[in-house]
């Protein structure tokens, strides 16, 4: 391996945890990131010259800190500049263990925290802990890269301003606070997953990452049942991705998975954190979109979905956290337990403003009007459907349901015309 | 650092605070509140504010002096006091903006006060 790819691959593992451990000490998230980015640029140009340093975290740590300082004596007073001093000279920086404390829990609070707008918890928390680029999160969040970066720029200036403490809430707190960034972590999976598709080789996976900060909330709070739920529920819809796509890329519903695909791995490992989770009893969304999960799991060894229980966990779920999403699978499972005719009932409760550009109702509408017959109104919904599909592979196994629609329309439309006309030709006979 | 806590009361807030039946509740939460943040030795200064009628905004336009009457901005809630903190961050700032009484009936915001040039 090259210098320079050393340099970058050391850069990953803890670019999150440099910038949360200067933020937390010097509170200015902005400038921590700036000094980290600096010391990163330092080590590209110096590795392949002088070799990769014993301990490159350290090296990176102590680059940053110096850079933190230059920055200040340009900018602040006196004594703000003893304080980074103390920070240099601090234990904490003690280069022969190479040791300094994890605060990126804390950086993720901060994030996610009630002062800041809640649009940008989770593109904070994509730039600050994970590195991510602006651009890239621009383009996940579907906002141009200036606009998302002018949000970005005015929360880190509310976060220094405004002094919002680099801590983990007390204990009264935070199980409310936990669950802003539980939500911001979600909503990061979620933009990981919508860049699957057209994910660029080169660059680390999001959801994997994604999946890293779970399960390091779940490791450094350990007794908050809702942190195992999302892991839990993450894991379980990682467990199916291979079993997402056929070999030649088409979309496969999760009805139609093959279950051998599923890794068994991530489903034992969700099993068993959903159950640590339920034995606190405390009840939250996460764990139940987890046990929705678990009981789409049960076909990995050979059961049988039980529909009507997954409708109970709906219901639970939408009144501790209403969603159009939640509403849409409380549907499809009533469409499963009770038939089609009571879901599409159930849609029509919802407000069509809400559902108006939103892809997995038009396909869920489409599919339950194919159910009852009903092909024009499915094609019609479709086609609407497929307007709002970022997705290639989701888009083309639209276009085939689409085409079936359209099949079964025109077949029985045809057929009314060849009665019509038999029936012309007896009259014509006839007399 | 140092916070400055903004009352926003309603007309009906202001009005208790000299009504027969309400202003007794009124006050004894008010008290109770100062105290605490005393106790907790955290205030600087402070101070309740008459209600926005009592206001008069004022504009130099160039020479001229613009006399209005009235608050500068007409919100069904206004500013109807100001208590200034010394705390170590927002979140003991939100903890004592959420203890105040106007947080229950009207509506509290949090300010940082601005350290720069003029101190």
């Amino acid at each position: 391996m090259t210098a320079s790819e050393t340099a970058e691959q050391v850069a990953r593992r803890c670019y999150g945890r440099l910038v949360a451990y200067l933020a937390a000490h010097w509170r200015d998230l902005a400038a921590a990131e700036d000094a980290v980015g600096d010391a990163l640029q330092a080590a590209l140009e110096t590795w392949p010259r002088t070799g990769i340093p014993r301990k490159p975290e350290a090296w990176l740590l102590t680059v940053a800190r110096h850079k933190l300082v230059d920055e200040s004596r340009r900018e602040h007073s006196r004594e703000q500049i003893a304080e980074t001093l103390s920070l240099i000279t601090g234990k904490a920086g003690d280069e022969t263990t190479n040791l300094f404390p994890d605060e990126r829990l804390k950086l993720l609070f901060v994030c996610a925290h009630p002062a800041i707008d809640v649009t940008v918890h989770t593109p904070l928390m994509l730039q600050t802990v994970l590195g991510v680029e602006t651009a890239r999160i621009a383009s996940a969040f579907l906002v141009a890269p200036s606009a998302m970066s002018q949000r970005l720029v005015r929360a880190k200036a509310k976060i220094r301003d405004a002094g919002i403490p680099f801590e983990v809430p007390e204990q009264q707190q935070l199980a409310a606070r936990l669950d802003s960034v539980l939500a911001a972590l979600y909503v990061a999976y979620g933009a990981g997953w919508e860049e699957i598709a057209g994910a660029d080789p080169g660059e680390p996976d999001l959801v994997d990452e994604v999946l890293w900060l779970a399960r390091l909330i779940v490791e450094l709070l350990p007794d908050e049942p809702e942190a195992k739920g999302l892991l839990a529920l993450m894991l379980y819809c990682e467990a199916r991705r291979p079993a997402r796509r056929a070999p030649d890329d088409t979309f496969v519903p999760l009805s139609a998975q093959d279950t051998k695909l599923w890794s068994r791995t991530m489903l034992a490992e969700a099993e068993t954190l959903l159950f640590a989770a339920s034995r606190v009893r405390r009840l939250g969304r996460f764990q139940l979109e987890a046990a929705i999960q678990s009981a789409h799991a049960e076909r990995a060894w050979g059961g049988q979905v039980d529909w009507a229980a997954i409708v109970r966990l709906y219901e639970g779920l939408l009144t501790v956290a209403p969603s159009v999403g939640a509403s849409l699978g409380h549907a499809a499972a009533v469409a499963e337990s009770q038939g089609a005719e009571r879901a599409l009932a159930l849609l029509e409760d919802i407000p069509q403003q809400r559902v108006a550009n939103h892809q997995p109702y038009w396909a869920l509408r489409g599919h339950l009007l194919m159910s009852v017959n009903r092909p024009l109104e499915a094609w019609q919904a479709y086609e609407r459907a497929i307007v709002f599909t970022e997705d290639r592979a989701i888009g083309c196994f639209l276009a085939d349901r689409l085409v079936g629609a359209m099949e079964q329309f025109w077949d029985e439309a045809l057929e009314r015309l060849r009665q019509e006309i038999e029936r012309a030709k007896r009259q014509r006979v006839r007399p | 650092m140092r916070y400055a806590i903004l009352i926003y009361e309603s007309e009906t807030d202001f009005a208790s605070r000299t009504d027969q039946d309400r202003r007794e509740r009124y006050w004894a939460a008010w008290r109770t509140y100062t105290e605490a943040l005393n106790a907790a030795g955290v205030t600087r200064t402070g101070a309740a504010l008459q209600s926005a009628v009592t206001g008069t905004t004022v504009r130099m336009k160039g020479n001229v002096r613009q006399v209005q009457d009235g608050p500068y901005a007409d919100t069904k809630e206004q500013l109807g006091g100001v208590v200034l903190i010394d705390v170590p961050d927002l979140d003991t700032a939100l903890d004592w903006a959420a203890r105040c009484p106007a947080a229950a009936y009207g509506a509290v915001e949090v300010r940082p006060v601005f350290q720069g040039a003029m101190s």
